[in-house]
């Protein structure tokens, strides 16, 4: 991925001494020019063509921003309850993800989205152990959040 | 038309401010350390967020200009917010605080005594 983008920076100044001018604009033009480039020849890399990744992340982030709202308002909903009867607890969730930042970045999404709290790792980086506001039941939480963020972060680093 | 931006701006500091006092309710209302950590560390990131996007709001259709500060500010609350939540509840974990007697499951004890018996072995 890295290599891609480095080219296509490449190929985006390399359109801008062409053209001899230097503003953003040609950079802008050179850089969307070098993209199509990359992908004429997008089979020819040894990885598939970056932009899918990129794609992958605004994803991740507006599927983030969705499960956000819609957590808050449902802890907002608990808090306001008159009578608090909230059933917390700690489940574990194994997770299928392999690399330190995958695990960091899922940890911190659970931990940002309210009534989800990682407490934590197990040593094997296999069991995030994670602290519920309100637990119906233990599978139904632990298949919401692999089904969204973890999938997400896969399609992100596969 | 600076009514309908006057409007905007002030409808997301609002809620922004209403989520943070319902967070705070939420601190004195829940029984224990964790539930209360997901109440105030949480919940206020969307606040905090909701005001500084009512901010940014403000500086482009007053002033004219885009803030590039407060994105940061953003940035760097999605970045901190987390890790702390995460410490504080993994620190009283680890200290020794018993969850609300309301808790229904507690899979981190359950595995941590598998480790322990496993090692003694």
């Amino acid at each position: 991925m890295a290599f891609q983008m480095l080219l296509n920076f490449f190929l985006a100044f390399l359109w801008m001494f062409f053209k001899t001018s230097f503003t953003p604009a040609a950079f802008v033009v050179g850089y969307f020019w070098g993209l199509v480039i990359l992908f004429i020849f997008r089979s020819y890399f040894p990885y598939r063509f970056y932009l899918h990744r990129v794609w992958a992340v605004i994803k991740l982030f507006f599927l983030f921003i969705k499960e956000l709202v819609l957590s808050n308002i449902t802890v907002l909903k608990l808090v306001l309850k008159p009578k608090v009867n909230i059933k917390p607890g700690i489940f574990a969730l194994p997770t299928d993800l392999q690399k330190d930042w995958e695990i960091m970045l899922l940890g911190n999404l659970i931990t940002l989205t309210p009534g989800t709290l990682t407490v934590d790792v197990s040593d094997d980086n296999k069991v995030l152990y994670i602290h519920a506001v309100h637990i119906d039941d233990v599978k139904d939480s632990v298949d919401s959040i692999k089904n969204t963020f973890e999938k997400a972060i896969m399609e992100v680093s596969r | 038309m600076t009514e309908i931006y006057e409007v905007i701006i002030g409808l997301f500091i609002i809620i922004g401010a209403l989520i943070s006092i319902v967070a705070t309710i939420g601190a004195i209302r829940f029984p224990d350390v964790y539930t209360r950590n997901h109440a105030i560390s949480k919940s206020t990131t969307l606040g905090v967020l909701m005001i500084l996007l009512g901010a940014l709001f403000y500086f482009m259709f007053f002033e004219g200009q885009f803030n590039s500060r407060i994105v940061l500010t953003m940035l760097f609350i999605f970045m901190t917010a987390p890790v702390s939540g995460h410490l504080i509840g993994r620190a009283a974990y680890n200290s020794g605080v018993k969850l609300a007697q309301q808790s229904v499951t507690d899979e981190l004890a359950r595995d941590r005594k598998k480790v322990k018996q496993s090692k003694s072995i």
